[in-house]
């Protein structure tokens, strides 16, 4: 596929950056305000109310990621506006205040000394005017290097390292020299074929900091340990499935950053890029994490690759899925967007799978909505660092 | 048909994409980045998602996939033979 004048139809938002969705958010601060935002939700057709679990007593660096995922998300280009709530008006204006410096419509309400009814009442009224605001925003033609593209695969299996990830790997070779803005992670399943990361890091400074973070993740590893992770990685259901050696299954995943990219910088979870290129983020392996992650950073479009059928969405985040195992697209196709189970009957090249999996990024940017997105999955999943106090 | 898939010529195993595949079958095996075909003749039954040897694997022979070391042989691997876990392990550990 010829990307070099490609382009794709997205919302140009007040600080330049492009979404290719219109979302409206209800975001609560905390546990305590999922009710109201919900019922917002509810009143407010259009708009979307965005329940976690968490959000109260936590501290330190772990409250700091809190904060940088929910401000984040509420920055997300593919959000027009926001309305926050809270328990407590300090925290919620906090978390406003930080997705007002994108210059989007954001409010902010604290339900003390309101309590739900009052709360709910007035944040409705807010989010009625965005969403009529919002629905009158049009779609713009913009360049390549507009779009923002994160990945992070689940439920692998053999056909994930043969098929799937390496379609992932060929389309980011292609948009890579097109100054389009990618991301991918997993910190803990890159075990194995680290080396093989800090080999395409863009210079020592990059490749110092990505040592760093996976040496810090090898140590929480060694504390906490009970054996040596021959019984934990690969998985008993890995091994089932064929993979035999934790870097086999490394290197699996380490094929969706394809084969040419340099990783050109590394991103602490929820941190936004800089600049454009490949990104590595430090993150987790699970997956409704590492996609919320990708989300707050400012990513508008998601590759998830599968091999035994994750049906992972999320809400402001559309996640297109591709799938090189026959059995899974058979027998759970309403959740694949990109067959490319051709590729292991040779009925498919490489690159002409790589170009199947851009074909729909660009329909799906343009506005069609992905299987997930279809079929109602919007998991928010936030990281936890530590214990709450 | 193809029955495997290699992902580079240098390689030392294949993966099988096929179900069924049993001792004595006749086998192609389809190398990705070269395009080339190859043929083996199975010496196991090899379950679908499974690895087999394409070259013979001595003991203590580094086993390459993806043209990188994903482990060492511990028990010699004939070509076309299953090879997991009960003849390959981690470097690592």
């Amino acid at each position: 596929m010829e990307l070099g004048k490609s382009t794709f139809w997205g919302y140009k938002r007040e600080n330049g950056r492009i979404g290719v969705r219109n979302h409206v958010i209800i975001l609560p601060v905390d546990d305590l305000s999922n009710a109201a935002c919900e019922a917002v939700a509810n009143n407010i057709k259009g708009t979307l109310a965005i329940p976690h679990p968490y959000g109260r007593l936590q501290f330190g660096a772990d409250l700091e990621l809190h904060f940088r995922t929910l401000i984040g998300t509420g920055s997300n280009p593919n959000v027009a506006a926001v309305v926050v709530i809270g328990i407590e008006d300090q925290w919620s204006k906090k978390v406003a205040d930080a997705i007002a410096a994108t210059g989007k419509p954001v409010s902010f309400f604290g339900i003390e000394q309101h309590g739900d009814h009052d709360t709910i009442m007035r944040a409705s009224k807010v989010a009625k005017e965005y969403v009529q605001w919002a629905s009158e925003l049009r779609r713009e033609e913009r360049p390549l290097k507009d779009l923002w593209v994160s990945t992070k695969c689940g439920e692998s299996d053999t056909t994930s390292g043969c098929g799937a990830n390496p379609t992932v790997g060929n389309a980011f070779d292609k948009l890579y020299p097109h100054g389009v803005t990618l991301v991918f992670g997993e910190t803990t399943e890159l075990t194995g074929g680290e080396h093989l990361v800090a080999a395409r890091c863009r210079d020592d400074a990059v490749r110092t900091k990505f040592q760093k973070v996976f040496d810090q993740y090898q140590e929480i590893i060694n504390r906490h340990k009970t054996s040596d992770l021959s019984d934990s990685q690969p998985t008993k259901g890995n091994i089932a499935g064929g993979l035999t050696t934790i870097e086999e299954k490394a290197l699996g995943n380490i094929q969706k950053i394809g084969r040419k990219c340099v990783v050109d910088g590394v991103l602490d979870k929820a941190e936004a890029p800089t600049y454009p290129g490949l990104w590595f983020m430090d993150s987790s392996s699970a997956a409704a994490e590492m996609v919320t992650l990708c989300a707050a950073a400012g990513y508008v479009v998601h590759f998830f690759p599968t091999g035994q059928g994750n049906v992972i969405g999320n809400p402001i985040l559309p996640v297109i899925k591709l799938c090189a195992n026959p059995r899974t697209v058979r027998t759970m196709s309403e959740h694949i967007d990109v067959d490319v189970s051709g590729l292991l009957r040779k009925e498919m090249s490489p690159d002409q799978a790589g170009d199947a999996l851009l074909e729909c990024m660009f329909r799906t940017a343009n506005g069609r909505l992905t299987a997930a997105e279809a079929l109602g999955h919007r998991e928010f999943v936030l990281t936890r660092l530590y214990e709450s106090a | 048909m193809i029955h495997f898939v290699v992902h580079d010529e240098n390689d030392s195993v294949g993966v099988v994409v096929v179900e069924g595949v049993k001792s004595g079958q006749r086998l192609t095996g389809w190398i990705m980045d070269q395009d080339k075909d190859i043929h083996v003749d199975a010496r196991s039954d090899i379950p679908i998602g499974h690895k087999l040897a394409i070259r013979a694997l001595p003991k203590d022979a580094t086993v390459v996939k993806y043209g990188v070391d994903i482990g060492r042989v511990v028990a010699p691997i004939q070509v076309g033979e299953h090879a997991h876990v009960h003849n390959i392990k981690t470097k690592r550990w």
